[in-house]
């Protein structure tokens, strides 16, 4: 009964934070759509317009017949998803250095309500912007192929990676303690990473060295994976390995987050 | 709440052996404190004497080294829980949500706290009317003045109605007017009977607030007693003179033979330990031809204290 009060009262807690954080992206609204809609937005349009045909033509087999641009989509959503860090790592720092955690520390309201509503918001933040650069992919062109249950598996997918990232750049704003260390320390999530990765071009194109890393990253599995479900092209375990690569960096990251809230104040 | 707890209760915040450092720097080194329910007790001292640590750890912001402290008979560390659902902590550094307006704000502490709807919308409504904050209440904290971002910041802290309260430094770099606007609402706060600790650098908003003042410096207790106890431990109560020349100082000094003489500014100080019977004596014994310009009576204030103490002036303030 103790046990169930507790848990009523953490998701509670958990909710007003969610309800702060929500009224802050409101507030912010601008600055999130140029970071994490307009972004990967432009990069969409140069990568496909500027640099397409060039880039189509050398996918050969790995296009499978279709337009770049149904090549590219996948790798844009993963990247509209990290996109996303930079601002949730920056917010949790802004918080922790703030007068208002301590406020937070000293009332009886659950310890991890305050990080939770972060990463809430940060998955409701990607999802949406997800969904904004979806449509504009379908306004130049993009074709997905996807059945609905397809679709199901997508945003299953799309929101696995954006509650792991989530966790890390909580965890990384909590670890870096200034927002210039939380905005550099999340930039190879939201730009090194999706390059080194099957995004732009297959990672069997790259150079022997970096071919390794870019193949066995968890970004080239989750954009393999969306690749393969947005094109009706037969998915294997890529799935598997996908969500596996979530749960790790969730899990992680959690730990991590945890570890830095407990240790914010001596 | 049953008999034996309520008495127990009576001391509000029970403090015994406090000690903290930091790495080398030691912040607090053997404090104790007892605090009874609806007192205002004002820790005093300079920047650095371990005023903010003992906040913090009342609070339940950081760990002790070693020491027990409890609060409304709640051991800080093994029932913080309940500790924090008693007390309310404005701090130092402003502890508002600046993305937040001034009534979201208070409507995020009334989720907090959990509080029904009806009951959370009511107190914050009442809390902006009593802080003047009415007009701002739908503008975020950054279009705010200090002294209405304090209020605010009050405002957040009462609406759980904490029985205890902790106030670091609450009046530092506000402007006069705010200054006395926050006493008042000090005071009106002990008017309900709350508890407040307060802790300030300013010794004249000790003596304005304060049942009784501890003096901090260093990490230890130098000195603790009601204001009126403080200022009888030390001397300094005089009389002081001035003189429209330095003929008539003259005079006057070799009339008192006692007394401190300042010959630039033209004033003699002369001890006055007896009232209002000494004040006659050195006014007969100048006679009709020494010529006073200017006379005027010093009781000693805290100023006197923390010099007569910590054997320092205080660090020159600057407000």
């Amino acid at each position: 009964m103790i046990a169930l009060t507790t848990l009523i009262i953490a998701a509670q807690d958990s909710a007003t934070m969610l309800w702060r954080e929500i009224k802050h992206s409101i507030r912010l609204l601008r600055l999130l759509i140029v970071s994490a809609i307009l972004v990967p937005v432009v990069m969409l349009l140069l990568f496909d317009y500027v640099l397409g045909g060039t880039l189509g033509r050398g996918l050969g087999d790995a296009a499978r017949g279709a337009l770049y641009v149904d090549y590219l989509v996948p790798g844009i959503l993963v990247m509209t998803v990290a996109g996303g860090c930079g601002p949730t790592a920056i917010n949790v720092t802004m918080d922790m250095t703030g007068g208002f955690v301590d406020r937070i520390r000293t009332m009886a309201v659950t310890r991890g309500a305050l990080l939770a509503g972060h990463v809430g918001v940060s998955v409701l933040r990607m999802l949406v912007a997800t969904a904004a650069v979806t449509g504009v992919a379908l306004l130049v062109g993009f074709r997905p192929k996807a059945s609905v249950a397809d679709w199901f598996a997508i945003v299953g997918i799309v929101a696995a990676f954006s509650f792991a990232l989530a966790w890390l750049s909580a965890a990384i704003g909590l670890a870096t303690k200034s927002v210039a260390g939380a905005n550099g320390f999340t930039l190879p999530l939201s730009f090194l990473l999706p390059f080194l990765s099957s995004t732009f071009v297959p990672a069997g194109s790259m150079p022997a060295g970096v071919r390794w890393f870019a193949a066995n990253q968890p970004f080239t599995a989750v954009v393999d994976t969306l690749r393969a479900l947005l094109t009706g092209a037969p998915v294997g375990n890529i799935p598997y390995l996908a969500l596996a690569w979530c749960a790790a960096i969730a899990l992680v990251s959690y730990v991590w987050a945890q570890a830095e809230f407990r240790r914010g104040t001596k | 709440m049953n008999a034996m707890t309520k008495r127990e209760t009576r001391i509000a915040v029970s403090v015994n052996g406090l000690r903290k450092a930091y790495g080398k720097k030691v912040a607090l080194d053997g404090v104790d404190l007892s605090i009874g329910e609806g007192e205002v007790f004002a820790l005093l001292g300079p920047n650095g004497a371990g005023k903010t640590t003992v906040v913090r750890i009342l609070s339940t912001l950081i760990p002790a080294d070693a020491g027990t402290a409890s609060v409304m008979g709640h051991d800080l560390h093994r029932e913080a829980g309940a500790v924090r659902a008693l007390i309310g902590v404005t701090g130092q550094f402003s502890a508002v949500d600046n993305l937040l307006t001034g009534e979201e704000n208070l409507h995020l502490m009334g989720r907090l706290l959990h509080l029904p709807p009806t009951e959370r919308r009511a107190r914050a409504a009442q809390l902006l009317e009593r802080f003047d904050l009415v007009a701002a209440a739908r503008q975020t904290p950054a279009t705010y003045s200090g002294g209405m971002t304090r209020r605010l910041d009050i405002a957040m802290t009462l609406m759980g109605r904490p029985r205890l309260i902790f106030l670091d430094e609450p009046t530092t770099g506000l402007d006069p007017r705010s200054r006395q606007i926050m006493w008042q609402i000090i005071r009106d706060l002990v008017a309900d009977g709350v508890t407040i600790l307060l802790t300030t650098q300013y010794l004249e908003e000790a003596d304005q607030l304060a049942d009784r003042i501890v003096v901090l410096d260093h990490g230890r207790i130098v000195a603790e007693g009601t204001p009126e106890e403080l200022k009888r431990r030390i001397p300094g109560a005089h009389i002081r003179l001035r003189f429209a020349d330095v003929a008539s100082l003259d005079a006057a000094a070799r009339e008192l033979r006692e007394g401190a003489r300042d010959d630039k500014e033209l004033v003699l100080r002369v001890p006055n330990e007896g009232g209002i019977r000494s004040l006659r004596e050195v006014l007969a014994r100048l006679g009709d031809d020494v010529a006073v310009d200017d006379l005027s009576i010093h009781t000693p204030d805290l100023d006197d204290v923390f010099f007569a103490v910590t054997g320092n002036q205080p660090e020159e303030k600057t407000r």
